[in-house]
């Protein structure tokens, strides 16, 4: 439940945010990270940007979810 | 990669021949339980190397009078239940959110944000968000709340769920377990209440506290910082998650949390009832308390009675497939206990990955 997803801000007015992580956009706020600015890459958790992010990490991170969702949908399987 | 992950697992035997038995390290977070079990980490370790699943999913520990408490306020006329996905399908009495009430009063939401949404969309309902999770997630609904009352948005009211995790560590060590050697620290958790959260843990159990991101080799570099600090016996608070996580976490996030909270002893599923341990709101926002509005009292917390063993699970007691009723009544399809409810579960992780060493094939 606490897992959070690195996005890039692409629209910022006030606290109210549009975020980007793989092609993927959808609204969050920003209230809680005031310092994130336009372009700036974060960590979306439940709606709300929580912490700033490098860009190492969020394509680490968006590497792995492809991943995980390549797995999902059979074109590789799961170790198990 | 293949260099650092030579290194970890040369710590990790190092730390086995050096204390010579079983080492124990706790996760306390339901999304490394799930990266944990998804990456195969478990079979790379050595085997005097265990890995004990903590109550580290939000879901898991909610107790069942809470539950039942929400699935009464679903059955009212009045009410509209704004949830996290995550709680649709927990068992109560007679039922959960997702039979009780298909699609009427319940409404499955993203963010604390939506649940205020609907309140100003429904102004003949009583909007109640089930605020569940850890700190990640509490400033979320600090938030809702603190808009609800600058905007006067009075048919809004929260009821809180919400847990804070250094006190149930404490809880762990102090009575549950102390066989817990150390302890692999929640990522996002520690963006919001950063590292230096947990220093009374290294400080005062001699316990060391090691965070780590969710990908896979953060966390066995995590396993083995801690294995390392364990080998010279010496606990350190230490994050191996630099990307994110600082000493003092999210600064914003931790003074609207201050504001609008504060910490109360609470019941915890298989802990008991533990310390300022859960968030309540302050008094002079009681009025977007659940409890307060409907004049729900706190009643004794309710025990489990149908021999789900979530418990013991939860304080890394017993593996899940020891529970008797592991694999056979209970499965995701139709889970009895909570760890299996949620994905993010002890007991979920090990009938999806972990089943094939169970019958020993």
């Amino acid at each position: 439940m606490c897992l959070a997803i690195p996005a890039r801000i692409v629209e910022l007015e006030g606290d109210n945010a549009v975020v980007d992580a793989m092609g993927n956009r959808w609204r969050a706020k920003t209230t809680l990270l005031p310092e994130a600015k336009l372009g700036t890459l974060v960590l979306i958790h439940a709606g709300f940007a929580i912490s700033l992010v490098d860009e190492e990490e969020a394509q680490e991170t968006w590497q792995l979810v492809a991943e995980i969702n390549e797995a999902a949908r059979g074109k590789r399987k799961v170790s198990d | 990669m293949l260099e650092k992950i030579y290194r970890a697992q040369k710590a990790m035997d190092s730390a086995c021949k050096v204390l010579g038995r079983q080492i124990n390290i706790m996760e306390v977070c339901g999304t490394h339980t799930v990266s944990i079990f998804r990456n195969g980490i478990r079979a790379t370790l050595p085997k005097q190397l265990k890995l004990l699943s903590g109550p580290g999913c939000p879901v898991c520990v909610t107790d069942q009078g809470y539950i039942d408490t929400v699935l009464e306020l679903a059955g009212r006329s009045d009410v509209v239940i704004a949830t996290y996905g995550d709680m649709v399908r927990v068992p109560g009495k007679g039922g959960s959110l997702e039979t009780m009430q298909p699609g009427r009063n319940v409404r499955v939401i993203l963010s604390s944000e939506d649940a205020l949404q609907l309140a100003r969309d429904n102004p003949e309902k009583t909007v109640v968000f089930v605020a569940v999770g850890f700190e990640t997630t509490a400033p979320a609904t600090a938030v809702a709340v603190k808009e609800a009352a600058d905007e006067g948005v009075e048919n809004f009211c929260i009821l809180s769920g919400h847990k804070l995790v250094v006190p149930a560590m404490r809880a762990l060590i102090c009575e549950k377990n102390d066989k817990i050697d150390a302890f692999l620290c929640p990522g996002h958790v520690s963006a919001i209440i950063g590292y230096g959260a947990f220093a009374e843990i290294v400080e005062r159990f001699g316990r060391p506290c090691v965070v780590a991101g969710f990908e896979p080799l953060q966390i066995i570099e995590g396993l083995a910082e801690i294995c390392r600090q364990l080998s010279n016996g010496k606990a350190e608070l230490k994050s191996v998650y630099k990307a994110v996580v600082t000493e003092e976490g999210n600064i914003t996030a931790r003074q609207i949390m201050g504001e609008y909270f504060e910490a109360a002893d609470g019941y915890w599923r298989g802990l008991g009832v533990i310390e300022q341990s859960t968030l309540k709101l302050k008094e002079q926002f009681s009025r977007f308390d659940a409890l307060k509005r409907f004049g729900i009292t706190d009643d004794e917390p309710v025990e489990d009675t149908s021999g789900c063993r979530c418990g013991e699970v939860l304080c890394g007691l017993i593996e899940p497939p020891e529970c008797g009723l592991f694999g056979s009544n209970c499965s995701p399809e139709t889970p009895i206990g909570p760890c299996m409810v949620s994905s993010e579960g002890a007991c979920a992780a090990w009938f999806k990955y972990g089943r094939m060493k169970k019958n020993g094939q």
